[in-house]
């Protein structure tokens, strides 16, 4: 390394977490303020987890200095992202670090769920383990509560311990608010209009448990979070009948476009 | 009419290559010669019998003679003159047919061979090209992590041009998901339109549903490929007709995303606590959807309006355990000239 950075010590510019940050695939991530990173109380039991510990995060916090190879400049390279996953998986659950990632979910960062009936909803990311080298980062939505792949190959290599199993449900903690309506809405296969029978068996039967749990929430008098909460919750029969309707009405509907009403084009 | 039935530059293989346009099968032409098919389409799209000539690629001036042509060019007859030979004349038609309306038939050409593909895939030939497609994972892999890569079959959600773009249907959750890339979002879900998907599953009920699309593009068998894979549909334990297995096999406690804090699970009670859980639930034990099942077969008028597995909605539900032939097409019956749109 040059002598670039013993000049500019004392002027606060993180070329490193900059350059890291705006990496093509890295979008996921934020950046680690430098008090985080220096304040060695944050890093607790990191140093046995990443090669190079001390070379690494002077790395991160631009106060690398050693002269060595290429080979040895890349595994330290290497170090330096790992430590920084790391870390940065302790700073998105402090409040700073929320709100930075907070910033990013607003802006669908993350990307938006692939599920249809969730109308684009911003995801987040999240690990199914805190254990770097087990399983890659993956996509939570608050809308349908289930995770999805990342789309792109260069987001589905990042380790998802980097963001860790907390971090995307304490966020829904810290800021309530945030917490989107529950939909009712489903897909519900159909041929020529009519509800498939198998399918349709499983989906009442869901349509069951998620009316055992309103009726337990309500009991207990929380919110349920579903767009209807006013609304007295309707004894199962009737949505029944709601549901039969609905078929009717595609049945009609189908019939309508085989009729060929309209002209377009 | 036609001369070749699969030259690579037909206009059908052409329209399938193009980028966006993965998801189509090629109809066949006896298909769309079948007037039947067309039944109602005439309507649909502007100049459609040459969209229908450019879909087969029928030169024009061979039917300069039918009469059906005669009023589409009022204008041509009096502008030149009856002294002129027909043969002219169906040049400088062709001409003009170039110059001015070609990107009108050309797009009414695309409307037209979506329309008609959405009755295709229906038909035994077509749902049977679909296969083949589904089993090279053309059409993608599902989205959610839950349901490890299981392959997913282009659907609509409306049948109606121009209502929204074509949706992935991933049959191991039951749920419909956007494809992934952005190329697809101009493509009308019309065109595979809402009935594919389900029939999809009832028509080949052997199908491992749960099988990786990646398995299949690696070659690579992995155990469960191999366990499951179908040799008598008949030992399997059914689910009103249906391979319990292949009853949503991607939901379902040990499928379904748990929210924890620090390693708890986060409370029902808690008000960011989880509230979607029914929706990728699936009873353990799958006999449970049987005994419901069995509750609305003594109550049909609740259930009037489900499809049964042999596809007569009206029609109470057959014995499960009637036999098919593993590979013996569709249960559902449904032929190119059948009465699915009449
Ligand atoms: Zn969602």
């Amino acid at each position: 390394m040059d002598d670039f950075n013993s000049e500019t010590d004392s002027d606060y510019t993180s070329y490193w977490r900059d350059w890291f940050i705006s990496s093509r695939g890295n979008e996921y991530f934020c950046e680690i303020d430098e008090d985080y990173l220096t304040d060695r109380f944050n890093l607790t039991g990191l140093n046995t987890e990443v090669q190079y510990y001390q070379y690494a995060l002077d790395l991160v916090t631009d106060v690398f200095d050693l002269d060595c190879d290429d080979e040895m400049r890349e595994t330290i390279e290497k170090s330096a992202r790992h430590l920084y996953g790391l870390v940065h998986a302790r700073y998105i659950v402090t409040t700073r670090g929320l709100a930075k990632m907070l910033e990013k979910y607003k802006k669908a960062d993350f990307g938006k769920c692939p599920r249809v009936m969730c109308k684009s909803h911003p995801l987040l990311p999240m690990g199914q383990s805190d254990n770097p080298n087990v399983k890659a980062v993956k996509l939570y939505c608050a809308k349908c509560e289930d995770i999805y792949n990342p789309k792109s190959s260069r987001h589905s290599a990042i380790d998802g311990a980097y963001f860790g199993t907390s971090f995307h449900n304490i966020i829904f903690q810290v800021y309530p608010a945030l917490i989107p309506t529950k939909a009712y809405d489903r897909y519900v296969p159909r041929i020529y209009g009519f509800r498939v029978h198998a399918p349709a068996t499983l989906i009442r039967w869901q349509h069951g448990q998620r009316d055992d749990m309103r009726k337990r929430l309500r009991k207990l008098e929380i919110e349920s979070g579903f767009k209807d909460d006013e609304e007295e919750v309707e004894p199962e029969d009737s949505e029944e009948e709601e549901e039969e309707e609905e078929g009717e009405m595609d049945a009609l509907e189908n019939g309508e476009m085989d009729g060929g009403g309209n002209n377009q084009v | 009419m036609s001369s070749s039935s699969g030259t690579p530059e037909s206009w059908i293989s052409s329209f399938c290559s193009l980028l966006g346009h993965e998801y189509f099968a090629e109809i066949s032409e006896d298909f769309i010669e079948d007037d039947f098919n067309l039944t109602g389409l005439q309507t649909q799209v502007a100049m459609y019998k040459e969209a229908l000539e450019m879909i087969l690629d029928v030169e024009p001036e061979e039917d300069d003679e039918e009469e059906e042509d005669e009023e589409e060019e009022e204008g041509d007859e009096s502008i030149e003159g009856e002294e002129r030979s027909s043969r002219r004349a169906a040049a400088e038609r062709r001409h003009h047919r170039m110059a001015s309306d070609l990107s009108i038939i050309e797009s009414s050409a695309e409307m037209l061979y979506g329309l008609i593909h959405q009755r295709f895939i229906c038909s035994r030939a077509g749902i049977q090209q679909m296969s083949e497609k589904y089993e090279l994972t053309h059409f993608g892999v599902c989205p959610r992590t839950n349901c490890e890569s299981t392959r997913t079959l282009p659907v609509g959600l409306s049948d109606v041009p121009g209502e929204d773009t074509v949706k992935l249907f991933c049959p191991s959750c039951l749920d419909v998901y956007v494809p992934p890339n952005s190329r697809f979002q101009t493509v009308d879900g019309a065109f595979f339109g809402r009935t594919f998907g389900a029939l999809f599953l009832l028509t080949f009920p052997e199908y491992d549903i749960s099988k990786k699309g990646a398995e299949v593009l690696s070659g690579n068998h992995g155990p469960r490929a191999v366990a499951s894979h179908p040799t008598d549909t008949d030992d399997k334990e059914k689910i009103n007709g249906m391979n319990a297995s292949n009853l949503a096999p991607g939901l379902g406690k040990g499928k379904m995303y748990e929210p924890k804090i620090y390693g708890f699970k986060v409370s029902e009670r808690a008000r960011s606590g989880p509230r979607m859980g029914w929706l990728r639930n699936r009873p353990s034990d799958i006999r449970e959807l049987d005994e419901a099942a069995l509750y609305h077969v003594e109550h049909p008028d609740e259930t009037d309006d489900d499809m049964s597995m042999n596809g007569v909605p009206t029609q109470p539900r057959q014995p499960t355990k009637k036999s098919r032939r593993p590979n013996g097409g569709s249960p559902m019956s449904i032929e190119p000239n059948g009465d699915a749109f009449t």
